[in-house]
């Protein structure tokens, strides 16, 4: 199963690295992470997509808080979230196939953001499902190059994840 | 008024109440060995820096102070790391102070340069550069709070040489701003209930005690909790100590080499009180087949440890002490008397087997070492071993009664920790008797600090005890790969002519009959003696779980008539 931590830590150098070396060594399986600024400039947000199949959510949890920059750790993974993922994506593509392919990419929302002679580039946003969708439909036309984010989330409402409010002890 | 961040270096650690430190010095700490003549410290001059942080974790462990080791980049930082990975996995608390290059020339493969922080991300609680004179103090003030927080640990501070030698004001704050330290909070109402109604309702409960409980100080809260309840206790290695072990209600080492009856019962249990232990792999053998029957209570201050090797029924994410201080009131007072007859009926097998009742007919035993000197010590002695088949042994043979008095390398199995170790658990207590027990292997990987010890004019007893081998290897060899001693013999230098090099009185003793006496000799002497003893060279530590094994599938001694190896399910 995918688990989505939200994570406030400090923004200085080497947490990503802090963060990375916890999960190299402890084999605990990272899907994505996402790391950037916040509301608070003392504070960055990691997103982090984990693979609980061999570890459970609470033990990566826990590890995570152990760091010191780490402020605090919320799992949204069974809360109502907005989630995101941005795509950039090449894609073969005739002069004559262009208006085609906007009004294919229109469905999805997404935009044409880059024209060359043989080839566009595509721009997407959406939650996971939406762009892999997209990707699929693009795949046969040929896929040049592409780039995804990886996953951000923000807790629906008024909750606030990742502040001390949210803070609830592991289950045992 | 402004400083150097040398002088800072200094004046935190006087702040810290820091009075003696463990290092070595070099090009890029300079600026700070400089300083130090103008403050009020001791400075240990150690042979290599491995022993220096094994000097800092030993007068932790020995204190519960943190210890602090100093060392110059590279070279210097790297023979750190061993001392450092080692304070890591039994949570000693210790900060490591590292000079590091110029800012000016930081990544550019500098003399000297290697990246300290990196190197020590994942063997420390936490690291950081400094590199302006500026947070030289806050930076340090940070690392003392983080060692002593909640699970201990070692913290690394790598200060680059401009920032030792540029200047700032000096101001110790007495708070630090680290969100991410959460102080750990009174075990929750609930938890305490639902573990109260385990306790009261178990018929056969084990207390399975570790190093939780002597980082706490929980000892008397042990006690207590353990009389009220009558719930018999098992230690870990790391536990030893922490509850005594002349205590009717104690019953010795659990796991891989721990009593038989022990571990017996730990497998016949129907409730396992975990307090202040990790569920080590050495301590539970097969995972899958450990203590079936038996519901779980894991009262543990890092909330990682919980549910990581054994799923627990309740955890209480707490302080040891706090936790027990709550739950002790609120259960019955008890005697489960079944049980304790049961486990009565299991130690008088293992005592029936045991070593300590057979004649050695000639040959000296390394139990027999361990027992004779437990005994011609009164058992309250702070012992230091190192690490391997006598580790084990004094563990089974010495008989602690105070927390603190044994000190050794538990989950990373350090080799060479013992002698450092000795010395840094002695500046810290100078008043205690300190034996140092080690092989003959590992006593050599850092018998240079016999010069230390001596340049210190500390008093240490020490016991080599030699058989030759690097028994625990060939143990292995012995059990598992049909006796093919690959790289297991070991010459070894005389240890007598090698103590006499450095003016430390030595004697060879190779019978049961030199052991008392020796040692009455050694400890009549002022200053540091060394006993060679001569052991049987092909020994056992029996029991044994076979790593991987059922914890109860155990290998014992072979009884006195047949030499077979029975194996007891």
């Amino acid at each position: 199963m995918k688990h989505t931590l939200v994570a406030r830590v400090m923004d200085q150098p080497g947490v990503l690295n802090r963060v990375a070396s916890l999960f190299r060594r402890r084999a605990f399986n990272i899907d994505s992470l996402t790391v950037g600024h916040t509301e608070t400039p003392e504070f960055s947000r990691m997103t982090i997509v984990v693979d609980t199949a061999r570890v459970p959510a609470p033990i990566v949890e826990a590890n995570l808080r152990k760091l010191i920059p780490v402020a605090e750790v919320v799992d949204v993974t069974h809360m109502p979230t907005v989630d995101r993922d941005l795509a950039l994506i090449r894609v073969r593509c005739a002069p004559a196939e262009r208006a085609e392919l906007a009004s294919l990419v229109e469905i999805f929302r997404g935009r044409i953001v880059d024209v060359a002679t043989e080839s566009v580039i595509v721009e997407v946003t959406g939650d996971e499902q939406k762009v892999d969708g997209l990707v699929e439909l693009l795949r046969p036309r040929g896929i040049v190059e592409m780039v995804r984010t990886g996953k951000v989330a923000m807790v629906r409402g008024s909750v606030v994840a990742g502040k001390p409010a949210a803070h609830g002890a592991p289950a045992a | 008024m402004q400083r150097t961040g040398a002088q800072i270096v200094w004046e935190s650690l006087v702040k810290e109440g820091v009075g003696t430190v463990f290092g070595y010095p070099g090009g890029a700490i300079l600026p700070t060995y400089d300083a130090m003549l103008d403050y009020p410290i001791r400075h240990v001059l150690v042979r290599h820096e491995q022993g220096a942080a094994h000097m800092a974790d030993g007068f932790a462990r020995a204190s519960g102070r943190v210890g602090v080791a100093i060392a110059t980049s590279g070279p210097g930082a790297t023979n750190l790391t061993t001392g450092i990975a080692t304070a890591m996995l039994d949570s000693s608390p210790t900060v490591f102070i590292t000079g590091q290059v110029s800012s000016k020339v930081l990544g550019s493969d500098a003399f000297q340069e290697v990246d300290v922080t990196g190197i020590t991300l994942p063997i420390t609680k936490h690291n950081s550069l400094v590199t302006e004179a500026r947070h030289v103090a806050r930076t340090i003030r940070e690392a003392f709070v983080i060692a002593r927080a909640g699970r201990p640990g070692p913290v690394l501070v790598d200060i680059t040489k401009d920032a030792q030698q540029g200047k700032a004001d000096f101001h110790y704050p007495e708070t630090v701003h680290l969100p991410g330290l959460h102080d750990p909070e009174p075990p929750d109402a609930e938890s305490l209930a639902r573990a109260a109604e385990l306790v009261d309702r178990a018929e056969r409960p084990l207390i399975l005690a570790g190093a939780g409980v002597i980082r706490s100080g929980a000892s008397s809260a042990l006690r207590d909790f353990a009389e009220r309840t009558g719930t018999p206790v098992a230690l870990t290695l790391l536990g030893i100590g922490g509850f005594p072990q002349s205590h009717p209600l104690c019953l010795g080492m659990m796991g891989m080499h721990g009593e038989a009856f022990v571990n017996t019962a730990i497998q016949n249990a129907d409730l396992l009180l975990a307090f202040g232990m990790r569920f080590d792999d050495r301590v539970t053998g097969n995972i899958k087949t450990y203590a079936l029957h038996a519901k779980k209570i894991h009262v543990e201050i890092d909330p990682s440890e919980v549910g990581k090797n054994v799923k627990v029924d309740v955890a209480l994410i707490s302080d040891l002490r706090v936790a027990l201080e709550a739950l002790t009131p609120i259960v019955k007072a008890r005697r489960p008397e079944a049980w304790i007859a049961e486990i009565d009926g299991w130690r008088q097998d293992t005592r029936s087997r045991d070593i300590i009742h057979r004649d050695g007919n000639g040959r000296l035993l390394a139990a027999h070492v361990v027992h004779d000197l437990w005994q011609t010590t009164d058992g309250t002695s702070v012992v230091v071993s190192d690490v391997g088949q006598h580790q084990m042994w004094e563990a089974q043979y010495y008989k602690h009664d105070e927390p603190r008095t044994l000190i050794t390398s538990g989950g990373l199995g350090t080799m060479g920790f013992a002698l450092p170790a000795a010395i840094g658990a002695k500046m810290a207590r100078p008043e205690a008797e300190v034996w140092v027990v080690a092989g003959d292997g590992g006593f050599q990987m850092t018998q240079c600090e016999l010069a230390t010890l001596q340049q210190e004019g500390l008093d240490i007893k020490i016991a080599v005890v030699n058989n030759g081998f690097l028994g625990m290897v060939r143990q292995w060899q012995e059990f598992f790969h049909e006796r093919r001693y690959a790289a297991t013999p070991m010459l070894s230098p005389d240890f007598v002519k090698l103590a006499g090099a450095y003016d430390v009185p030595a004697y060879r003793v190779d019978s049961r009959a030199d052991v008392v006496p020796t040692v009455r000799k050694a400890r009549e002497t002022k200053g540091p003696v060394l006993i060679e003893f001569r052991v049987e060279k092909e020994d056992a530590v029996y029991p044994m779980v076979p790593a991987g094994s059922d914890l109860h599938a155990m290998i014992r001694r072979p009884s006195e008539a047949g030499q077979e190896q029975e194996v007891r399910s």
